[in-house]
């Protein structure tokens, strides 16, 4: 009796051929001095070259190996996988580079003493100065936008999510997305148009047009109104229906429920979504380059006279060419950064405990 | 406590049937809707209002101007006549943000998969994390890095390029190499990665896992289930990624502003000292402006302006038409 080929009869044959695992070690090995030796004797380039070559002969030699040992598919997964690594890598070297150099040239001003003074009477030659009117301004204009961003953002999103039916709504939840693209200096020159140059005429004495912080912040409450409104708008619509049809049914009005019930719900994410909209909101530089216009000088008044921020700090340091203005700038930055990534870390730990999201 | 005697919420005999309340026409109820009505349209209003404030500001502007402003390439806007227009800086911002994307999506969808489907589960989260983070990063710092640190490798790198690859067009410059469209691009695409990155992941890591599971169980190798359950479900949110990735590009400022050459000139290549952006070119002459170069500044600003809202609608409009079909990932 013959037996039919189909049956297995030891576990060798279910075996799949595999490239052994001391293959792609190897292969790298290899791959690497050849792309030195290769680069060094052709002489066309240095070390970055030598890895660049490197990795495509590891990809060549790799889908080689594989496609005669495993087949086709196989080695395409393996090269697919080399280069998912590799993207990282290749990304993960500029942002290091960024975070490193930001800290190391940071480093040297770092200091209370760079917090706590103004460049009011700094003069080229000295080495002084420091932040605070900047810190000063940031935290104004930040504080205000928010401040009118905030009612208006959530007010928002309670029509596009309890009331909203019909043109209205539908175009309202488009032009919100469609707002979020506003690029920060548009924002800027639109604010410059209007209310520089048309409003403040008529509020001082003298009738001109006027720079201030608070011109800023109504720049950056344009950046954070359509982020706010669409973080709001998610954190409301995961408030369970049944929350709000209980309170219906024990006879409360809409709009008390609204207040009572569906808004203290969502408010752990409502506030993360602020969060996030003020971190990316401080950093910005086109708005107060544009209607804030800048002041060596502390000017803790909002409303009246030119206000600087951290960002614009940096941005009119990087382009003083003295010695000692490029460490004031990455000082500056560092602490911009700082104070953006305390905002940003908070945000996302709170939104770690917020029970909707997860 | 029986029904009978319960008290109802409506006005009339207790426990009785009594009517409903009388819908008051100006009551709380009216106010509240009304106040969130009118906080909602401040959003077109707002959107309106930006038009109509930058036309009134330009058209002046683009009247005075002594050339066509869409075909001058120049910005002399102290001249008399001034001569200036939008020609060399639009180019220029479409051909930044282009070359900063084609280098930046590919990465970023890579990290994106990266973190969702390759890397192990502790380190994806702290990754994730961290990607995140550098997204809120300040593009003023990404500017002053990429003046300050990279602008050595990138002339190292240009100076490679041009020496063995002079032959292609857009690598034709023979230097000096400094701020150039290379670097400001490259600057750019790295400011990118993050905010492709974050937004693709999680695209992908909405995938349903019974797709993933499915693919794996028909005998799919890993990167076969990617491609035939992962890619297919997040394409529409791939768009959108992109096509935000690239409005952010086309409005960046302050990083461009550092790293650009500042030049009025269309060219192919990319090595070479120039490149400028409309955001850019408005951030490096406003401080010296006059009124008329405000107005000008401004009319760019409209160009701008309406270049970020076609691609943004354009966006918009993909997602809300895919968005029935996957519901809602984007």
């Amino acid at each position: 009796m013959t037996t039919p080929p189909l049956i297995v009869r030891n576990a060798n044959q279910l075996h799949v051929r595999r490239l052994p695992a001391w293959a792609p070690p190897v292969l790298t090995v290899l791959a690497a001095v050849a792309g030195y030796v290769l680069v060094k004797a052709a002489d066309i380039g240095g070390l970055a070259l030598s890895v660049v070559i490197a990795v495509l002969l590891f990809l060549v030699g790799v889908y080689t190996a594989a496609t005669l040992i495993e087949g086709r598919r196989r080695a395409k997964n393996r090269v697919a996988t080399t280069l998912i690594w590799s993207a990282f890598v290749l990304a993960l070297l500029p942002l290091v580079s960024v975070a490193w150099t930001l800290v190391s040239k940071g480093w040297a001003k770092f200091n209370p003493y760079f917090w706590q003074h103004s460049m009011n009477a700094i003069g080229p030659r000295d080495d002084a100065g420091g932040a605070y009117h900047a810190i000063v301004g940031t935290l104004e204009q930040a504080g205000i936008a928010t401040i009118i961003t905030v009612p208006l953002g959530v007010a928002g999103a309670i029509y596009i999510v309890e009331y909203g039916r019909g043109f209205l709504a539908n175009a309202i939840r488009f032009f919100v997305d469609v707002m979020t693209g506003i690029p920060s200096i548009v924002a800027g020159l639109f604010i410059l148009a209007f209310w520089v140059y048309f409003v403040t005429k008529y509020f001082n004495a003298r009738g001109e047009p006027e720079k201030s912080g608070f011109a800023a912040a109504l720049a950056l409450t344009i950046l954070m109104l359509p982020t706010v409104v669409r973080s709001s708008e998610e954190m409301l619509r995961l408030v369970p229906t049944a929350l709000r049809e209980g309170s219906y049914a024990l006879g409360v009005a809409k709009w008390k429920t609204i207040m009572r019930i569906v808004l203290p719900t969502a408010a752990p994410g409502i506030v993360t979504g602020v969060m996030l909209a003020v971190a990316r909101a401080c950093g910005e530089t086109a708005p107060v380059l544009l209607v804030a216009g800048g002041n060596n000088a502390i000017n803790t008044n909002p409303f009246e006279g030119q206000q600087s921020s951290l960002s614009y700090f940096v941005f009119e340091q990087a382009q003083v060419s003295t010695k000692f203005a490029p460490p004031r700038a990455w000082a500056a930055a560092l602490t911009l950064v700082v104070l953006v990534l305390i905002l940003t870390i908070a945000a996302k730990l709170l939104a770690r405990r917020n029970k909707l999201a997860r | 406590m029986s029904l009978e005697t319960r008290e109802t919420t409506s006005v009339g005999i207790p426990g009785g049937g009594g009517a409903l309340p009388r819908k008051r026409r100006f009551g709380a109820e009216t106010l509240f809707r009304g106040t969130t009505t009118a906080a909602g349209t401040v959003v077109l209003v707002i959107i309106v209002a930006i038009a109509v404030f930058l036309i009134a500001k330009a058209v002046p502007a683009i009247r005075a101007d002594g050339s066509n402003f869409l075909t001058e390439k120049n910005w002399f806007t102290g001249d008399t006549p001034p001569k200036f227009g939008v020609a060399a800086i639009a180019v220029g911002t479409v051909q930044t943000a282009v070359i900063a994307l084609l280098m930046a999506v590919p990465v970023s969808m890579g990290i994106a998969l990266f973190l969702s489907h390759y890397a192990p589960k502790a380190l994806a989260n702290v990754l994730g994390f961290m990607i995140d983070l550098l997204a809120a990063v300040p593009s003023v710092v990404f500017g002053l890095w990429g003046r300050d640190s990279f602008a050595g490798p990138v002339r190292d790198l240009s100076g490679w390029l041009h020496h063995y690859f002079r032959w292609i067009p857009i690598f034709g410059s023979d230097g000096p190499y400094g701020k150039s469209v290379m670097l400001g691009s490259i600057v750019l695409a790295i400011m990118m990665l993050p905010i492709i990155t974050s937004l693709t992941r999680e695209v992908f890591l909405q995938t349903p896992t019974a797709n993933e599971e499915a693919a794996l169980a028909l005998g799919a190798t890993k990167w076969e289930m990617v491609r035939t359950a992962v890619f297919p479900f997040g394409r529409p949110g791939i768009i959108a990624a992109v096509m935000l990735g690239l409005g952010r590009a086309l409005g960046e400022t302050i990083a461009l502003a550092l790293t650009l050459g500042g030049t009025y000139t269309i060219a192919l290549d990319i090595l070479g000292p120039g490149g400028n952006t409309v955001a850019a070119n408005i951030a490096n002459h406003f401080g010296e402006a006059t009124d008329m170069g405000v107005g000008a500044l401004i009319a760019s600003g409209l160009v701008l302006f309406a270049i970020t809202l076609v691609v943004n609608l354009i966006a918009r409009a993909i997602i809300y038409r895919r968005r029935e079909f996957v519901g809602g990932s984007a």
